[in-house]
């Protein structure tokens, strides 16, 4: 057994068995959702990109567990695993990325846009970079009102090559704001390696020009996670001390449902799936310390996999946004000369032909 | 009623405005110490103090990003953008955040925003500082586009876009700046985002314009009247909602239009107000449209090259002659 092997393997020992029990479950409802999610892709129940948290369950996890109510949380478009994991329903989740009404986001937004303002979960967003100054103005808002909490911008490693993440990184060290900067680093942007992308590899020096710490986590094992998460978190909200996490997974498939692939050594692929599995990885380690029995796996299976099709029951059973919702949502605040339910109408019609 | 500058206008309804609301803050370049490139926010540090009067490191997508995103959670930020062209950097935010947030998100969140700068060109600055791309802003549903013409619409529409729940892009004009109109004081009037108004009625032609191309066809007005010719100025004031209605009542009133914008000729501005007239008035159309609007060039430095690329006093007075032939 490797050193890090050993250590990971005494963390578990030293924790709790309801929260570790806790944690696998909430990973398997991640992959369980996921590679069901893909299914109904390939079904056509969902439409557009989209793009799976599969292998980086364990990061998830960790991440959303040493978080508060109060804290806040910005990502990218791959977030259907984060938004499960900090809570909200699969059900509604399921209904967005099939496009209907009772969709976190009623259906506007899509696998790339889940929202919940209840769960303080602020959006997946899919221009890369563009979340990380909304998390930072998120961050600014907590300071200037006082509130207690952070925010995290989880984005991806080739996030760290776009300019609006440096000027993020100026700011929110410049005006000492509650925020961490959550790189899930697998690895790859779309078919670009790390290494042919950034001049900086290591992810987590990327800040050092802006004085901010960073800290390179195994994104494979969810305690590391989780416990770096609670320190950096602290920091942040106590002394305004932002800090980046270059947190290291090995993405399962291609960059989006649709993509083969082809770009990376297949062998590779098959040996990195085996190596940094993490949901296989905590139940073997679960069961060799006997915290678990197989008996729990298979019903916890057996559970998630009930949960996931009920949430495909609900999405199926839920009805498409209504045509004279078209401009629904279109202003907070609504002002004259805008179009109304009865243009949204007579659009449908002569759109259809009727 | 005092008389004031659009400047004072706009400096007192920011401070009016950061009286009201703790939540109103301002950001932007130079806007605090300096006191504003344009000293619209002359003295507001000094009064607020630096929590509510944010002075940034130039970065306009970092800190437009991190005004929405503030917004997101309540704040009501204005930020000031020192001209439209910096905007160029960051819109990013406005055209793929700041619009569809709501929206995109089933109408879960606000984003209470105000991006105030200014447009158009003046004084020999050259092809980077005197383009006018408020159509950008105008084409994307989400936000709201307001461009003043007068020190009273500049304190109405400011403060309705700063107690706006949506995005609103606020065009200000340099060569606006100094000029000066009647503001009535202790008065809490707002001028409604979405609404045109009829600036000179008259009965031979009407002009649609906006902003600094408002000043300029109320000039020409003036001068047309005296030579027996009624001229009808019809001020959009918002660009984004376009007040339609308001711009087909004067077209049917007086068969005849003129529009005239300070940005390029194609697909501008002056398109679409054309395009919308020839829809809805078509038959009450004595002439066909006329279009003023900027020559298609990045906008020489020399002085008299620099001058008649923009639209003057004497391209309106053109274009109305042309629009009014044969009419007797």
């Amino acid at each position: 057994m490797t050193k890090a092997a050993e250590a990971a393997r005494a963390a578990v020992e030293r924790e709790d068995g309801g929260t570790l029990r806790r944690y696998y479950h909430q990973m398997l409802l991640l992959r369980r959702f996921e590679e069901r999610v893909s299914e109904m892709y390939v079904k056509a129940k969902i439409g557009g990109y989209c793009h799976l948290n599969l292998g980086e369950e364990a990061s998830i996890v960790g991440l959303m567990d040493a978080l508060t109510p109060d804290d806040y949380i910005f990502t990218n478009y791959r977030e259907h695993g984060y938004i499960l994991a900090r809570g909200v329903e699969p059900g509604p989740i399921m209904a967005e990325l099939f496009g209907k009404e009772t969709g976190v986001s009623g259906g506007r937004g899509g696998s790339m846009h889940l929202f919940d303002a209840k769960a303080h979960f602020m959006g997946g967003y899919a221009i890369v970079g563009g979340q990380v100054p909304l998390a930072v103005g998120a961050a600014y808002a907590l300071k200037y009102q006082g509130k207690p909490g952070v925010v995290v911008a989880q984005m991806g490693d080739a996030t760290t090559n776009i300019g609006a993440f440096y000027e993020s990184l100026n700011l929110a060290k410049l005006w000492k704001l509650p925020i961490l900067f959550f790189i899930v680093n697998n690895g790859y942007g779309m078919g670009t390696s790390v290494e042919h992308g950034s001049s900086e590899p290591n992810l987590s020096k990327k800040g050092g020009a802006f004085r901010i710490h960073g800290e390179r986590i195994d994104g494979t094992n969810v305690l590391a996670v989780r416990d770096a998460v609670r320190r950096l978190r602290q920091k942040a909200e106590e002394e305004g001390e932002p800090a980046i996490l270059d947190v290291t997974s090995f993405r399962f498939r291609g960059h989006s449902v649709i993509d083969a692939d082809r770009y990376r050594d297949a062998d590779a692929v098959r040996r990195g799936r085996e190596t940094f599995d993490p949901v296989r990885k905590f139940a073997a380690i679960l069961r060799d310390t006997g915290i678990v029995e197989d008996a729990f796996l298979k019903e916890t299976a057996e559970l998630v996999d009930r949960m996931v099709q009920d949430a495909i029951d609900f999405a199926n059973n839920s009805p498409e946004p209504k045509f004279e919702d078209m401009y629904t949502h279109m202003y907070a605040t609504p002002v004259p000369n805008t179009p109304d339910a009865q243009d949204a109408i007579r659009a449908v019609k002569i759109n259809r032909g009727e | 009623m005092p008389i004031i500058t659009y400047r004072q206008a706009l400096n007192n309804t920011l401070g009016e405005e950061l009286a009201r609301d703790e939540n109103v803050l301002l950001m932007g370049e130079e806007i605090g110490l300096f006191q504003g490139s344009y000293r619209i926010t002359e003295g507001l540090l000094e009064t607020f103090g630096p929590r509510r009067v944010v002075d940034t490191p130039i970065a306009e997508e970092g800190f437009v990003g991190l005004a929405i995103g503030a917004a997101m959670l309540g704040l009501r930020p204005v930020v000031e953008i020192m001209t439209i062209n910096f905007v160029l950097v960051a819109i990013d935010q406005v055209v793929n955040h700041a619009s569809k947030i709501h929206y995109m998100f089933g109408g879960q969140v606000r984003v209470p925003l105000v991006i105030r700068t200014p447009s158009g060109g003046t004084g020999q600055l050259g092809a980077t500082h005197s383009q006018s791309f408020e159509n950008w802003f105008a084409y994307c549903p989400g936000l709201k586009v307001v461009a003043p013409a007068t020190p009273y619409d500049a304190k109405g529409l400011l403060r309705a876009a700063i107690r706006d729940d949506d995005p609103v892009i606020f065009i200000e004009s340099l060569a606006l700046y100094d000029t000066k109109g009647e503001v009535p004081d202790n008065d809490d009037y707002v001028v409604p985002i979405g609404l045109a108004e009829v600036k000179r009625p008259g009965t031979d032609v009407t002009v649609i314009s906006y902003s600094r191309m408002t000043a300029v066809a109320l000039q020409v007005a003036q001068r047309l009247e005296q030579e027996g010719i009624s001229v009808e100025v019809v001020d959009l004031r918002s660009l984004r909602p376009l007040d339609r209605p308001t711009i087909i009542r004067s077209v049917k009133k007086t068969n005849r239009a003129v529009v005239i914008a300070e940005d390029w000729y194609s697909y501008g501005m002056t398109a679409e107000i054309a395009a919308t007239i020839q829809e809805e008035a078509f038959d009450d159309l004595d002439a066909p449209v006329q279009r003023v609007a900027g020559l298609e060039v990045p906008l020489p430095y020399a002085k008299d090259l620099s001058a008649i690329s923009k639209p003057s006093a004497n391209s309106l007075i053109h274009a109305i002659r042309t629009v009014l032939e044969g009419k007797r």
